[in-house]
């Protein structure tokens, strides 16, 4: 009864106060929860090992004009293509600003003759066709990926199809003349 | 004393009393549940989805006793399960047979509740429950077909989980994220074992939660109208005896493809095993996900492509609302019925698509069909429930039954 009564005595100021508490409490508890969550979520992302084992070194001393090889890197393969003089010359010789992801050859290359692109298509991540002599090379002379039809060119520029962009160029460099290393 | 009740009479009141679960299942799904009498064998497909779904976790969990989840190893534990293990050939294929008809099952179910108007007030939360029940069955489904890590499992995983890539800047971390790597590996196939274990225990109680739904207004009924308790006989012992003639027919097909025709609905290419470098000539996801994923490939942009697929599932969560006719069955409705049926053969039509590359006139059908789909569902369905006339609806359930000799 006196409890009430006091209560009664001063309604608002003691209210808010108590609102507030009662708020303040449940923003704490509620950015404590979100931030709990990050570790757990995180726990999911690519471990230190895999992260680890992120780039390979590849030679390309066998490779002759005109042919390719593919290389794993991260589970994934890299196509690597000697172009020949006619292809490099292909690539460069059509407007890239027109293109649907508009970059030009000389940008996606370090030597002109070797093509290094991520073999995965941009489009839902299958392998394009085009490495082996025996397979398709889509109606740009590149890759074509025929998992929903995506066409690429000899710079494995995305030209026609679902794909949003170009094949990626991971990050490599040239050890020596022959020599890369990629990641 | 000896008119009183018998020991074991005593013995059952005192547990009762204390947990009344007997009389809980007898209000569920017994003698103390009245269902409209006028229940066709639609209203079978319900209670067998509850029956393939212990199907499947029995199934399930027998088969995770030899099951490897490692890249190195998880073809083999298959492999080994179909030759090795006791009657483990008969669980795999009850396994694998078993997701298809949970899917036949469940589209029939759906197919029931679109024609009926099951989906309208005053059961739109039990209608949702349904498509929240289908999402996480497409995601047992899919985790499930990536586990025995075949050329298919190995691409389908790698094309669905590109989907979320689709989502404007975070959606390479999300892939990622999902991945636990740089492409689908090792721990990608470690946690969709994980998570296909957990998700059917999920259904469960997805399911509990749906079947709670549908006993807070009753069962619709083929007239759409409301049951009066004269319309209405108990559950067990007429539907429960319904539903178990139903299971019979259901076992007998459902075994004669497990027995004879156990890989019909499979794709070869998933007894190769997985290889990251090399993809299939032609993917295809399992049947049950065709129509989504010619939806997907209807159009030559990727954002579009997936919002267009996640946007056909979920708006069934707002057909309720789209359908503007107060009519619940198509009984009653002449235009909507036959759009009903247009829309069932545009859904084949889709299923087809989804497995035939897209070039050509499949591209064709898979564009108009994709139109179809929503247009039915944004355009159609509002305006028809304005402008239709219905048929009288009959006052009860047991008018037209009563009044037929007079015909
Ligand atoms: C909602 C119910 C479920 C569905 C729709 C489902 C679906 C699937 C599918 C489509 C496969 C691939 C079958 C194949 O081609 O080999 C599969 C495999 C598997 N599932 Fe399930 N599953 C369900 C419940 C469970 C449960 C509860 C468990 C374990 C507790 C389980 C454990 C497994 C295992 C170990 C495999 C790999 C062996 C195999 O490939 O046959 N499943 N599941
Ligand atoms: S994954 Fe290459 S076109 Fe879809």
């Amino acid at each position: 009864m006196a409890d009430a009564a006091e209560h009664q005595a001063v309604p608002t100021e003691d209210e808010s106060r108590r609102d507030f508490l009662l708020h303040a409490t449940l923003a704490t508890g509620a950015v404590g929860v979100a931030v709990s969550m990050w570790p757990l979520i995180n726990s999911m992302n690519p471990a230190a090992d895999t992260l680890a084992l992120s780039s390979v070194e590849a030679s390309l001393a066998g490779l002759q004009e005109g042919q390719a090889i593919t290389i794993s890197w991260r589970g994934k393969p890299v196509f690597v293509r000697y172009r020949t003089a006619v292809e490099i010359e292909e690539a460069r010789s059509e407007r890239w600003q027109d293109m649907p992801d508009p970059q030009p050859d000389e940008e996606r290359v370090q030597d002109d003759r070797y093509l290094i692109v991520i073999g995965v298509c941009t489009h839902l991540g299958c392998i394009p066709l085009g490495q082996k002599t025996t397979e398709t090379r889509g109606d740009y002379g590149g890759y074509f990926c025929p998992c929903h039809g995506s066409h690429y060119d000899l710079s494995a520029r995305i030209r026609r199809g679902p794909a949003p962009a170009n094949l990626e160029v991971p990050e490599y460099i040239f050890l020596s003349e022959t020599n890369i290393r990629i990641g | 004393m000896s008119t009183e009740k018998s020991w074991g009479t005593q013995a059952f009141d005192w547990f009762e009393e204390r947990l009344p679960i007997v009389s809980f299942i007898d209000n569920t799904v017994g003698s103390k549940y009245p269902a409209p009498k006028n229940l066709n064998y639609f209203w079978n497909f319900g209670a067998l989805a509850g029956f393939v779904m212990v199907i499947m976790i029995l199934t399930g969990i027998l088969l995770a006793m030899s099951y490897t989840p490692h890249v190195d190893h998880a073809f083999q534990s298959v492999e080994r399960i179909m030759r090795d293990v006791n009657s483990g050939w008969l669980l795999r294929y009850m396994h694998a047979n078993g997701a298809s008809f949970f899917f036949i099952v469940v589209y029939i179910h759906i197919f029931r509740g679109l024609y009926y108007g099951s989906y309208k007030a005053p059961r739109e939360v039990l209608w949702w429950l349904g498509i929240i029940i289908m999402l996480i069955m497409m995601m047992t489904a899919f985790t499930g077909y990536v586990l025995p890590w075949g050329q298919m499992s190995f691409w389908g995983a790698t094309v669905i989980t590109n989907l979320f890539s689709a989502i404007p800047v975070i959606g390479d971390e999300i892939v990622t994220l999902l991945w636990g790597g740089f492409s689908v590996d090792n721990p990608t196939l470690n946690r969709f074992f994980a998570l296909h274990f957990l998700m059917p225990f999920v259904l469960v109680g997805v399911v509990i939660l749906h079947v709670w739904a549908l006993h807070i207004p009753g069962s619709n009924n083929p007239l759409g109208i409301n049951a009066t308790p004269k319309d209405k006989i108990p559950f067990h012992p007429y539907y429960t005896a319904k539903d178990v003639f139903g299971l019979g027919v259901f076992l007998l097909v459902y075994f004669t493809v497990v027995f004879w025709f156990p890989n019909a609905m499979g794709h070869t290419d998933n007894y190769i095993p997985a290889n990251p470098l090399s993809t299939p000539a032609h993917i295809v996801p399992e049947w049950y996900f065709l129509p989504f994923y010619a939806i997907l490939r209807s159009i030559d942009d990727k954002l579009t492509g997936v919002i267009l697929m996640f946007g056909s599932i979920l708006i069934l969560f707002v057909i309720p609302w789209l359908d503007t006719s107060r009519v619940r069955s198509a009984t009653f409705r002449p235009i909507f019925r036959v759009l009903f049926w247009i829309f069932l053969i545009d859904c084949v039509v889709l299923t087809w698509c989804g497995a035939q590359l897209p070039e050509g006139i499949p591209l064709i059908l898979t564009r108009v069909g994709t139109f179809w789909y929503f247009f039915h569902f944004l355009v159609l369905m509002p305006v028809i429930g304005w402008i239709e006339t219905p048929r009288p609806l009959p006052t009860s359930i047991s008018t037209p039954v009563v009044a037929k000799p007079a015909e």
